[in-house]
């Protein structure tokens, strides 16, 4: 890998870090209304893949999307701005962090439902495929989403009709306070296997690996071979949930948290780049972010009457909910 | 491949329905078809399609109604048109999450940037006698509370058009084609070829004494039963055709004109779609006499056996009864 790879894997990276760091001191302070599910920990996995992706390609994503957004090239300051409730943010202010969506980068929405992704991929895929074109799509999802009937069955249409759709599981080991090897019986891999798929597993705190192996998968898509699954093994520094913060409430061992920040993707990766570079990096961030808690703190909210705006994409006239 | 039959023609709403789907497949390459038992027709609603289309777009799927529904969704998010059809309304109740938290919220919660225009085309509602509780209920009502924008034509004519328009609208559409009208001759296909705005209902039969709203397989019992007791009472018919969104400018007019109404719907009583009608009368029209309902019972399960099934759905002695209360008769 190019030492300008590198870099740019790096930046993006510490971007989703700052982004997260500064909105989970938002979330804490009642300023992020709903509250938001950190991704800290886990950037490798979004900006690995996402590395390997044009802006024709799609994405699905989930609760915990805010680093696959940004991977895909989501500008920072707009996604703020939807985390605030804002006009400026992709969606004017109606989706918030578990809905963030940018269509015109691929990006099919962060999804509140876990593992309700994959079948939506599967559909966009075979659209892809059905027009000829070498799009891809890549559909997030945790652990958990491994125990949901639709996920599975999303595997076996893709597999059917050899659709171009990789398959990321991240497995950060908690299915919100369920400790994967209590949750999911067998192995993420070896399922996915039994649909027919090629899968991988990965180290999902080494950016450089899942960039590689992703890169592989996605291009084997690409190719027309049919999805693939590739299972990244992660870890969030964080609980499920901003609430949790809040509310102090720790479901793990402090031991065990603390062996996985050691191996922390940014810092491992900065290692390798040389303090230079890496404090230049981090300093623009830093200045990015700065400037997207300006811009979304200065950006106009919704009207009030507004509120069920965009719910048709015609013209069709709702009643009020009440009727004096 | 050997071509796969048509639908009987004596088979008037069902021919309609696959008239309705040759026409818009033909108009639009975006259009498609998935489902189970869609390559061999087996409602017949979807007879010939195969041999003329070709499987790029007649689409077999597995029995995975969660994940070939949400299938749907990313398909139409990426720019296509589906029509995915269920042979058993009761599915409905299996893709709730992926139409009505899916489906239907992406366009709002992306602030207008993505369409979700699929078609849930559910071949036979409503009791088929004899089917017992898993395949006689009628959800119409569930989806028009989510939101759903819901069609339940009660003619062929209906049907043919307002496929066609559920096809080419930009939201997700549900049509509820009933049973008992798929299996029957007693209305024959038109042959018609006119587009049916959604959210339109017709006035099937002018009167002055009272309005009967009847929903789909009761369209025909209504204009019955008005006949029926035209010696007596001169009764309006009005088909709302889409149920959601309601045309309520066309039942005021109707109402504060007439003074009563009786609504025949085969939903169940609470919470179904007659409840709302008559709500919506109560608070907003003329009325002169209470209304009255004809509906299946509050949560009904029906029964297997056919004398039981048919006292739990609605019919033509039911209706002439609400009739004469509400006329004092």
């Amino acid at each position: 890998m190019t030492r300008e790879h590198q870099l740019a894997l790096y930046r993006s990276m510490k971007l989703i870090r700052e982004f997260e760091e500064r909105c989970l001191e938002m979330a804490i302070a009642g300023e992020i209304v709903g509250g938001m599910h950190p991704y800290i920990g886990q950037e490798a996995v979004a900006v690995g893949v996402c590395s390997n992706l044009t802006e024709r390609d799609f994405i699905t994503s989930t609760h915990r999307g805010h680093g696959h957004v940004l991977a895909k090239g989501a500008e920072s300051r707009r996604l703020l701005a939807e985390l605030l409730g804002t006009l400026e943010g992709f969606n004017k202010g109606r989706g918030g962090s578990m809905h963030a969506a940018d269509m015109r980068l691929g990006i099919l929405g962060a999804n509140g439902i876990v593992g309700a992704g994959g079948a939506i991929a599967a559909g966009a895929a075979w659209t892809a495929k059905a027009r000829g074109n070498s799009e891809v799509v890549v559909s997030f999802f945790g652990d958990g989403a491994m125990s949901q009937g639709v996920l599975l069955e999303a595997f076996n249409l893709a597999a059917i009709w050899s659709l171009p759709v990789l398959f990321v599981c991240e497995n950060n080991m908690y299915a919100t306070s369920l400790r994967c090897d209590s949750g999911l019986a067998g192995n993420a891999a070896r399922r996915a296997e039994g649909f027919g798929m090629v899968a991988r597993t990965v180290d999902g705190m080494d950016v450089e690996s899942v960039a590689g192996v992703a890169g592989e998968l996605i291009e084997r898509c690409r190719d027309g071979a049919g999805p693939a699954f590739l299972e990244c093994l992660t870890y969030r520094f964080f609980g499920h949930h901003s609430v949790l913060e809040q509310l102090g409430v720790e479901f793990r061992d402090p031991d065990e948290v603390a062996t996985w920040r050691k191996r922390d993707p940014i810092v491992s990766l900065g290692e390798r780049l040389g303090d230079d570079a890496v404090a230049e990096i981090d300093a623009a961030v830093k200045n990015e972010i700065d400037e997207a808690v300006e811009f979304a703190k200065n950006a106009a909210s919704p009207e009030p009457k507004d509120a069920l705006m965009y719910l048709y994409s015609g013209t069709a006239a709702v009643r009020p909910g009440v009727v004096l | 491949m050997s071509e796969l039959p048509s639908p009987p023609p004596d088979l008037g709403y069902t021919h309609a329905l696959n008239r309705a789907l040759h026409a818009e497949m033909a108009a639009d390459d975006d259009v498609f078809l998935l489902g189970e038992d869609v390559r061999v027709g087996a409602s017949g609603v979807t007879s010939g399609l195969m041999p003329k289309f070709g499987p790029e777009r007649v689409l077999d799927t597995p029995l995975s109604e969660q994940g070939f529904t949400s299938f749907g969704t990313g398909a139409a998010m990426a720019g296509k048109r589906p029509v995915i059809e269920f042979q058993i309304s009761s599915l409905i109740y299996l893709v709730f999450e992926q139409i009505v938290n899916q489906a239907h919220k992406f366009s709002l919660m992306t602030g207008g940037q993505i369409q979700v225009p699929v078609t849930y085309l559910v071949s036979g509602s409503g009791s088929r006698f004899g089917w017992a509780g898993q395949h006689s209920d009628n959800p119409y009502s569930l989806l028009a509370h989510a939101g759903i924008k819901t069609v339940v034509p009660g003619r062929p004519a209906d049907a043919y058009g307002l496929l066609r328009s559920a096809i080419r609208d930009p939201d997700p559409v549900a049509m509820f084609a009933p049973s008992s009208l798929l299996g029957s001759t007693d209305v024959p296909d038109s042959g018609e070829e006119e587009i049916v705005p959604l959210g339109e209902a017709n006035v099937l039969r002018e009167g002055g004494d009272l309005t009967i709203v009847a929903v789909g397989q009761h369209v025909g019992t209504a204009l019955e039963v008005a006949e029926s007791l035209s010696d007596r009472v001169d009764l309006e018919v009005v088909d709302p055709r889409t149920v959601y969104p309601f045309d309520w400018d066309c039942l005021r007019k109707s109402v504060n004109k007439t003074g009563r109404l009786v609504v025949i719907d085969d939903s169940n009583r609470m919470c179904g779609l007659g409840a709302e009608i008559i709500a919506t009368a109560a608070e907003e029209f003329d009325l002169l006499a209470p209304p009255k309902r004809v509906c299946r019972p509050d949560g009904t399960v029906i029964p297997y056996a056919l004398a039981l099934d048919k006292e739990l759905v609605p019919g033509p002695e039911q209706l002439t009864k609400s009739i004469s209360a509400a006329l004092n008769l």
